[in-house]
């Protein structure tokens, strides 16, 4: 029996029924389900989220200060974003504005982890989705060297030497027998099609980018002291500026400063060098496999990020692009308000929550959050052993937000669709050069392989933003300014009797925010909205499938026993399950309000 | 044809000369009779590596990212030459039963042998499908693969302690790896996330000289957790002579006076953050201005605000003394901390003749 969508999906749950838990190579725990059909076809798509830890009800009573430690520990993937979100939520509610310079530093740390995550994900979640490492050993290093100094110019380790080198070293572990991550992969499937050399300099290139990714997140060890999980702090950032005085070596000094501007040109470097021709390189032999789609052509949204000027969070001043494109129609972007209660809203007919009303959504402010750990009368298995997933009934820790009851995307590819439909110059431009050097139509975008080159080429655009924002720092510490944060309302004792707020940014996974209730300078409620809540989210109220199931459908199985093209899509999202079940909320009383920035 | 830790050394440019006097320091600073460094080379020539079994419960997968952050060795020199990480959801090429079956695998070729690496914990509330692997609770998993390891490495907070979503009132009675495995030598790693060569350090010690780090009564490897970040601490001197951060950016914080007022947990946090310092010696948490929030210490979410220090300390009649010289009560970490700091303080105060300053 085909169940029609309202968002447009035909599901056909009668062939048979193939599961994959866990989805490995993802940030947390999940669980897919699908149905193919007789020809292998997916006709039925199932994301369930598999943890939840319940930082809502942690968060509650808290010193709001405190708040981006808790929430930065949803994610250590993405780390710092929801520490960055929190501290714009609590300025937010309590009207607190920021210094330039730490506009400046919050951006570079927000960059940082954009090329990061993007880099690491590509290399080390994502590629074994499209490379072969076990094929690189038929590799022959003199053409491995050959298609890397054609594809790379630029880049010096290319020589077959060197090739020769990474292939003998592949080769003892492979046959040492002792694969390690390798191990138990689909090597034979033939959905790879790669040819050996570029398996071997794909290969090379994934133990190239794990040794250099540390360096990367150098930069937010000087601004954050550590990393993962750096620190923050609401009205500004820790690390102090000082070029001049005594003590300058106490704090953000030269030395410092000249230390993040050659990390970001050695990362610039990177990207250019190895991950962008990466992509084209293998975009190449793929873009026949234009799979995965799903919501990318019809509904996606971000909400911006990365200010140009401190404390302004208006479309016209964030680099990102924000607005939600409804129903494929690229002409229309509607703006995005995270206060309307009618535009942002969660529902838990298919999630393990219960609310007094589930026929109804509710905003984040007045959201609810009770776990409700049931399966439905059509699951197979036990409580404590699910074989089966019922997704007529509840399925999954995540609960699924709508915005204006639409089902959305977010992400890398939503944020490129939005910039491309608003004419955003800089990407466009990345685009247009993209779709010219692979020769595909911008249809091409809406993919599998459509996520995955737009993660690549926020990347870039990151690495270079980030040396764009290291001058604007410096300059203004020219121009006499080392302010770094504001402290007029640090102490409790200067806030309203009652506050709330709400912070956003674009994590690497797509749009993130934060709602904040203060009352009695505690934390009366708080609710995170995530970017894996919008991708993974279950069926809702109207049946309408979230963006991970979208992408899923139709697509064919080589085998369907070997999950490559299932893990290849999703991956595509790079799902960050602890991440996506953190939803908060309670009560839903009526609250004074705050200044809107 | 298995890479070996002295083929490693070796691609890495290190001399078989430079490799035998290593053995020999080694088998020296272990106490051990000239005789058996011959025997340690040869274990370090030949032996395979390690089978490493890296499972996931409730956590944030920060301890991962840490890992792979490494600067010495590096994360690709561990995974490919120093261990077999034969099972790590995160990073593993299989899926589902695939990579189930890894585990079962495992358990059966290398019973007692192989290392079980714990990153996040088991859930208890729910019957513990609050974490599900395979449909089942985490909790089966976990059990399964600790039946026959050698040794359990508790990665991070989480696993050693219960961490962030074991705060009050842990809503999923999320509980560390030693309150449900009892029979099996455990060595806690704690920190959100630990330090990334301390990892690999705790790691590449096991596999170098084939027997566990030497604990503290916590079970931490002592090298690395037997001091206080404050003892280390290259602000302490600021903090002795009683010059402190009173506000965020003040002209103290712009010279990198002593964070302690600011909520600074150093005093009562046990890690080697202010010696080995973060990715790669580059700073630390004090280093970049931020007091520490004492991120490896059991409990820490619910120890009081992160920039509060306690309030009405009365003992030693040092209130009015430690006012005279700037410390405005706002809060401690700890009573005898109060106490420290004011008689450091007061001390220096007396050599100056009384005078602040």
């Amino acid at each position: 029996m085909t169940i029609q969508t309202p968002n447009g999906f035909s599901l056909d749950a009668s062939g048979k029924r193939i599961v994959v838990d866990p989805v490995t190579r993802i940030e947390g725990h999940m669980r897919c389900e699908v149905n193919v059909d007789n020809e292998n076809i997916i006709r039925n798509a199932v994301s369930t989220g598999t943890m939840w830890r319940g930082l809502e009800v942690i968060l509650k009573g808290r010193d709001p200060r405190d708040a981006w430690a808790f929430t930065q520990r949803i994610c250590g993937v993405c780390t710092g974003t929801h520490a960055l979100t929190s501290v714009r939520a609590v300025e937010d509610a309590l009207g607190i504005a920021i210094p330039e310079n730490a506009n400046s530093i919050r951006n570079i740390m927000q960059l940082c982890l954009q090329v990061h995550d993007h880099l690491v994900h590509f290399y080390h979640l994502h590629a074994l989705d499209w490379v072969n490492p076990v094929n690189a050993l038929k590799a022959d290093p003199k053409a491995t060297s050959e298609l890397q100094q054609k594809v790379s110019p630029n880049h010096p380790k290319s020589s077959p030497g060197y090739f020769r080198d990474v292939q003998n070293r592949l080769k003892r572990f492979i046959e040492s027998g002792q694969l390690g991550p390798f191990k138990n992969g689909y090597w034979d499937n033939p959905a790879y099609l790669l040819p050996p050399e570029a398996n071997l300099m794909a290969t090379t290139h994934y133990l190239e980018a794990l040794d250099f990714q540390p360096t990367i997140m150098r930069i937010r060890t000087v601004f954050g002291g550590k990393d993962p999980h750096p620190n923050w702090l609401v009205g500004g950032v820790p690390c102090a500026i000082n070029v001049d005085g005594v003590g300058a070596v106490g704090a953000i000094n030269m030395e410092r400063l000249n230390f993040v501007r050659s990390v970001i040109e050695q990362t610039i470097t990177f990207v250019d060098n190895v991950y962008i021709p990466d992509l084209l390189a293998v975009g190449q032999f793929y873009k026949g496999w234009l799979y995965g789609g799903g919501l990318s052509g019809k509904s996606v949204m971000a909400y911006g990020d990365i200010p140009e000027n401190a404390n302004d969070y208006s479309p016209a001043n964030l680099l990102m692009p924000s607005g939600v494109i409804i129903d494929g129609n690229l002409k229309e972007v509607h703006p995005v308000d995270l206060r309307d209660p009618e535009q942002i809203q969660e529902f838990v007919p298919h999630s393990w929550y219960k609310y007094p009303d589930e026929k109804k959504g509710l905003h984040p402010w007045d959201g609810h959050t009770e776990p409700n750990y049931v399966l439905g009368e059509n699951a197979k298995g036990t409580k404590t052993n699910i074989e089966q997933i019922d997704e007529n009934a509840k399925y999954s820790w995540i609960k699924a937000p709508r915005w204006k009851g639409h089902a959305v995307e977010v992400g890398p590819l939503a944020r490129y669709v939005v910039g491309f439909a608003q004419g955003h110059k800089e990407i466009t431009e990345q685009i247009n050069l993209v779709l010219k050097t692979l020769d595909v139509p911008v249809d091409a975008l809406f993919s599998t392989l459509g996520r995955t080159a737009a993660r690549a080429l926020e990347c870039q655009w990151s690495a270079y933003k980030m040396r764009y924002f290291l001058d604007k720092l410096v300059a203004n510490i020219k121009a006499g300014d080392t302010s770094t944060a504001n402290v007029e309302r640090w102490e409790p004792s200067t806030w309203p009797k009652e506050a709330k707020g709400v912070g956003f940014t674009e994590a690497p996974r797509g749009a993130l925010a934060h709602w904040i209730r203060i009352k009695d300078t505690k934390i009366d409620n708080y609710q995170c909205v995530v970017p894996t809540t919008w991708n993974g989210s279950p069926r809702d109220n109207e049946g309408n499938i979230g963006a991970f199931e979208a992408a899923l459908m139709n697509t064919k199985m080589e085998r369907p026993e070997e999950p490559v093209e299932i893990l290849r899509t999703l991956h595509s999202f790079d799902p960050c399950l602890a991440c996506s079940t953190h939803v908060m909320g309670e009560d839903g009383r009526e609250l004074t309000t705050v200044k809107v920035r | 044809m298995t890479e070996t830790f002295y083929d490693v050394l070796r691609r890495q440019g290190i001399s078989r000369r430079s490799f035998l006097k290593f053995c020999s320091l080694t088998a020296a600073s272990l106490g051990l009779a000239p005789e058996f460094a011959p025997k340690m080379a040869y274990a370090l020539e030949t032996k395979p590596r390690t089978p490493v079994l890296w499972l996931h419960g409730l956590e944030c997968t920060c301890c991962s990212e840490a890992f792979i952050r490494s600067a010495h060795p590096l994360a690709s020199d561990v995974i490919l030459s120093m261990i077999s990480l034969d099972y790590d959801d995160t990073i593993m090429a299989a899926a589902g039963h695939q990579a189930e079956a890894i585990v079962d695998k495992i358990v059966e070729k290398y019973k007692g042998n192989y290392i079980l690496a714990c990153e996040g914990n088991p859930p208890l509330n729910a019957d513990g499908m609050y974490c599900i692997i395979g449909g089942k609770p985490y909790l089966d998993q976990l059990k399964k693969a600790a039946a026959d390891c050698k040794a359990i490495i508790s990665w991070g907070s989480c696993a050693s302690w219960g961490c962030v979503q074991a705060a009050r009132p842990n809503p999923t009675q999320a509980v560390p790896i030693h309150k449900v495995i009892h029979d099996k030598p455990i060595i806690k790693v704690p920190g959100c996330p630990p330090i990334p060569e301390v990892m690999t350090a705790v790691i590449t010690y096991i596999a170098t000289f084939e027997k566990l780090p030497e604990l503290d009564r916590q079970g931490r490897p002592k090298m690395f957790y037997s001091q206080r970040i404050h003892d280390k601490c290259y602000r302490r001197p600021h903090f002795d002579a009683g010059q402190f951060i009173e506000a965020w950016d003040d002209e103290s914080a712009r010279k990198g006076y002593c964070l302690y007022k600011m909520g600074c947990k150093g005093p009562t946090t046990y890690n080697a953050c202010s010696t080995v310092r973060w990715n790669g010696g580059l700073s630390f948490p004090i280093q970049s201005g931020h007091g520490c929030i004492g991120c490896s210490e059991d409990g820490f979410w619910d120890n009081g605000g992160f920039y509060n220090r306690l309030t009405n300390i009365h003992q030693f009649g040092i209130e009015a003394n430690a006012d005279q010289i700037g410390m405005a009560a706002a809060g401690v970490v700890g009573a005898g901390i109060a106490a420290h700091a004011a008689v450091s303080a007061v001390k220096r105060a007396r050599q100056n003749g009384g005078t602040n300053q």
